[in-house]
């Protein structure tokens, strides 16, 4: 239980995040207890980071610290835990390589290098023009079949091979 | 032996423990060490240290002894192989990303990290890795943060959330880059957000004032207690030599438990401020200067003598009953009765049939366990934090408290109903409460036709229905202009639900001022003044008009005062003025004739009375700075001067025991008698009025000279507050420069919007430099753009 401290001035929602992403949460805020509308923060948390070119901004997540009632540290703290969520601004797309075990074995290394001398960037880092966001090592993202593999923007990309990764970050905007 | 009993061994040794303590509450108890970091008396169990782990058989693996409850006959061992191995290697782990800086470290010499390092550590560490760094981030004037020393035991977190109601530290990131912190830039608010510092087991969070300024263990300490509001929180006074390097709990359940607010921590910075009187000054043509004691004692009797006639002595509140019982003394004994301590008071209408003084009506840990409670202007949590942390759990239990108040103050806890309104509507919101309680007011002359409302009823429904309810009237009330009626209000729904009356009173002192006789109209002990003598007049009778000599002690006119412009006035159309101060202040520049300089909080013993009439003592503990002297002995030589007698005393003691003597037949009581009642007033006109209090840092001198709790988010007070809608009617934007005019005089003050003053209203606060030239903190008043 941490409700909003009274001294601590936040946004109203509705001016920080859009009408679909108010939408949205509210969707979620449907499916728990009046009392417990906080465990919607991970949902919100992604909605408003989708809102946002894949990261989030003090003002987000306060936005969504005041939709659910929350302390805002108590956002902040959900926020910084998941690897899933960015809190520094980040490329508008999120290429993210697994480097678990499965992937490891299939190669995963030669894959994360050749992006890495690719864009001149390494891992956690963007491009300077905002273009790719290449997502701190990933854990295993449950695709080991298709190892080595990468996940960009969520869509699943399998058995990558250097020219394979190549044609995909090239089609991307 | 009751069900709920159940016997365990630890280390060989038979112990009884209540069935489902957990097994830390036992060992500490029996007076067994075990090594611990997270865990907190007073805060939930986090398991999450894991320094406390303990052989338990039949267990298979050591277990965590802040987390394990009590089972019939468990054998613990504490210090077993197994337990010893647990210990040492959870220290290990402990120690791979501390710093080695204890020599640097505030925290060296009382770090629970290098007591239990020492104790259960390994002399020499295998770890040979880069250790981890954490940039810090400013937190605010009085805790200074270095948290690469951070062990996340998250204590602080846990204070932040389950005592001080406020979640403001948090552990973010995650496994290696967990770091506790505010995660953005800003300062803490809590008013009690200094006891962070106390339960923090390392040095990550120490005291900003007294940051590198000694070690530990060449601090002596002292018992004392906190001058600066009716809880009377314990406290132990650190010297470092004879200065005062830091203020500390004292640990006392029926007071304070084990916090004090951070006024009580950080006042004693205003100990030293630069205005602090070392030597008695005389005024000559027209010039204060530095005398010797015999000339400012003789220059103060000849004042005293010769104006007896028309002499108004004022005191303040927060001083000692000693000090309070030898000013009124020496009133009295000069032939005079204006002696008053009641210096932000407007209303006195029911000063004869009130209570010998004003109390709480309950013990403080009374607080905790209310199903109901109505308070009527109060701010309790910055007025009284240490009894709002009380009043907290009692909510959190489910209790409802509810709140009439001039404005919607922050709380950290969900009140019930909570009214805020223009302060001339609160006491028509009380009738209404009244009615709704069917209480009897039906000597209450002129009542309007209001009909009580769902949130009126719902308020006297939750004070009848509970067991232990309470009404309370605060520092506000007492400030308001139509105090009487609230007190009889107040008592009406106290009497008609079945509620407990409760007082705060508003300073350190207030109840024990009552006691000393520090008011007109009575003396010490309460006692009726001798049928041959009236009533003195009021504080506010004396500095509304001129008298031709005043007599101040420990009190600054222009902050304490209900009318702040008209006692300037009335300080400077006087002949004389003399004050028995530790301060220096413009107003004593400017009209004082003689200045005594005198000791005060840590340099003299005193008593303070506190809110449920406990009389604690505390000795002095530090050197007067120069010629200051002791208030007591002032008194004496001063009445030697003016040859009264009844004031050699030997010790101070002997002061507090002769009032004592006054005081051994006073029962306390807060039903107010009223043989008639007051007048309902209705509010009078739509103007725009000025609404305010006295912010939680300009209470007292001390305080007031006290720069971290300056600097501090409360102590930044200083602006005209109004509502959106206010403001716009106004053209005022948020930050403009707003003049503010009261009674032909104006001061200029930033605009803040904050939505929880009432519209009609703008809120400008008391006790502050910046307000000192206005009138009345509850009146009529003019505000323009600047």
């Amino acid at each position: 239980m941490s409700s909003v401290p009274a001294d601590v001035q936040l946004p109203d929602p509705a001016a920080v995040l859009n009408a679909h992403s108010i939408e949205e949460i509210e969707e979620w805020m449907t499916r728990f207890p009046d009392e417990q509308k906080q465990s919607a923060v991970l949902a919100a948390l992604s909605i408003a980071q989708h809102q946002n070119q894949g990261w989030l901004s003090t003002e987000l997540m306060d936005a969504v610290a005041a939709k659910l009632e929350m302390a805002p540290i108590a956002v902040y703290e959900v926020a910084s835990f998941y690897s899933m969520f960015e809190t520094k601004p980040v490329g508008r797309n999120c290429v993210a390589i697994c480097t678990n075990i499965s992937c490891m074995l299939m190669g995963s290394d030669s894959i994360v290098e050749h992006v890495e001398n690719k864009y001149g960037i390494k891992i956690g880092e963007s491009t300077t023009d905002g273009r790719i966001f290449l997502k701190v090592e990933e854990e295993c993202l449950a695709a080991c079949s298709g190892g080595p593999m990468m996940q960009v923007n969520h869509v699943y990309h399998t058995k990558l091979t250097p020219q394979s990764v190549d044609e995909i970050l090239d089609a991307l905007d | 032996m009751s069900d709920d009993t159940i016997n365990l061994t630890v280390d060989g040794k038979p112990l009884t423990a209540k069935r489902g303590q957990m097994l830390i509450e036992v060992t500490d108890r029996a007076g067994i060490d075990v090594p611990r970091f997270c865990y907190h008396k007073k805060l939930s169990v986090a398991a999450n240290c894991r320094m406390c782990l303990v052989e338990v058989e039949k267990a298979p693996k050591p277990l965590p002894a802040c987390a394990t409850p009590v089972m019939p006959d468990m054998v613990v061992h504490t210090a077993s192989k197994l337990a010893r191995d647990a210990q040492k290697g959870t220290m290990e782990f402990l120690l791979i990303n501390h710093p080695l800086d204890c020599p640097i470290c505030d925290q060296g010499g009382e770090c629970e990290l290098q007591d239990v390092a020492m104790g259960y550590g390994s002399g020499a560490s295998q770890y040979t890795e880069g250790k981890r760094v954490v940039f810090d981030k400013y937190i605010g004037p009085l805790i200074a943060t270095e948290m690469t020393r951070c062990i996340h035991c998250t204590r602080c977190v846990r204070f932040g959330e389950e005592i001080a109601g406020i979640r403001e530290l948090g552990a973010t990131g995650r496994g290696e880059n967990v770091r506790i912190g505010t995660f953005i830039e800003k300062s803490v608010v809590s008013e009690v957000s200094g006891n962070v510092i106390d339960i923090c087991p390392v040095g990550a969070l120490t005291a900003r004032p007294s940051r590198f300024s000694a070690r530990s263990w060449e601090l002596s300490q002292q018992p004392s207690v906190s001058p600066h509001d009716s809880v009377g929180s314990n406290v132990f006074v650190h010297m470092d030599g004879s200065t005062v390097n830091r203020v500390i709990p004292r640990e006392n359940e029926a007071v304070n438990e084990v916090w004090i607010a951070d006024r009580d921590r950080f006042s004693y910075q205003g100990l030293d401020s630069k205005d602090r009187l070392s030597s008695p000054m005389v005024r000559i043509d027209g010039k204060l200067v530095e005398c010797d004691w015999s000339t400012a004692l003789a220059a103060s009797a000849e004042i005293l003598k010769s104006n007896s006639q028309d002499l108004g002595v004022l005191v303040s509140p927060s001083i000692t009953v000693e000090e309070l019982y030898l000013s009124q003394k020496l009133a009295r004994a000069l032939g005079t009765n204006n002696v008053d301590h009641r210096l932000g008071q407007l209303d006195f209408f029911a000063q004869d049939v009130a209570p010998v003084m004003p109390w709480l009506g309950m013990q403080l840990n009374d607080l905790e366990t209310l199903d109901a409670a109505l308070l009527v202007g109060s701010n309790i949590r910055k007025d009284q934090p240490i009894a709002a942390l009380r009043l907290r759990k009692s909510a959190l239990k489910g209790g409802a408290i509810s709140f009439i108040n001039p404005r919607e103050f922050p709380l950290h806890f969900e009140a019930s109903v909570s009214i805020a309104t223009r302060y001339d509507h609160m006491v028509s919101e009380l009738y209404c409460v009244a009615r709704a309680a069917g209480a009897d007011i039906s000597s209450m002359a002129d009542v309007p036709q209001l009909d009580p409302s769902d949130k009126h009823q719902q308020i006297a429904d939750a004070l009848k229905e509970g067991e232990r309810s309470a009404v309370m009237l605060g520092n506000i009330s007492v400030q308001h202009p139509a105090y009487a009626q609230l007190q009889y209000l107040g008592s009406a729904i106290a009497q008609a639900t079945g509620a407990t009356l409760g007082m705060l009173p508003e300073r350190a002192n207030t109840a024990g001022a009552w006691l000393s006789g520090a008011v007109p109209h009575r003396g010490a002990g309460g006692m009726a003044l001798p049928a041959d003598q009236s009533p003195g007049k009021t504080a506010l009778e004396m500095l509304d008009n001129a008298m031709q000599a005043y007599l101040l002690i420990g009190c600054e006119v222009e902050f304490d005062a209900a009318r702040p412009a008209y006692a300037l006035k009335s300080l400077a159309a006087a002949k004389d003025v003399v004050a028995i101060s530790s301060y220096m202040s413009e107003s004593l520049q400017e009209h004082a004739s003689v200045i005594l300089p005198v000791a005060t909080f840590t340099e003299v013993y005193g008593t303070y009375v506190n809110a449920t009439g406990s009389w604690q003592s505390a000795r002095g503990t530090t050197q007067p700075p120069g010629d200051a002297r002791p208030s007591w002995k002032v008194f004496r030589v001063l009445a030697q001067e003016l040859q009264l007698d009844g004031f050699s005393y030997d010790t101070p003691e002997a002061v507090t025991k002769e009032l004592q003597g006054h005081c051994a037949s006073v029962t306390l009581s807060n039903i107010t008698q009223f043989s008639n009642a007051p007048g309902f007033q209705a509010p009078s006109s739509d103007a725009l009025l000025r609404a305010g209090e006295t912010p939680m840092y300009a209470t007292d001198p001390i305080v007031r000279r006290s720069q971290p709790l300056q600097k501090s988010m409360d102590g930044k007070q200083a602006f005209a507050v109004m509502s959106n809608a206010q403001a716009s009617q106004l053209s005022i934007a948020e930050g403009d420069d707003v003049s503010v005019r009261q009674n032909g005089t104006a001061v200029s003050l930033p605009a803040k919007l904050d939505n929880s003053v009432p519209d009609g209203c703008v809120w400008v606060p008391s006790g502050l430099p910046e307000t000192r030239a206005l009138g009345d903190l509850f009146g009529a008043v003019e505000v323009s753009k600047a």
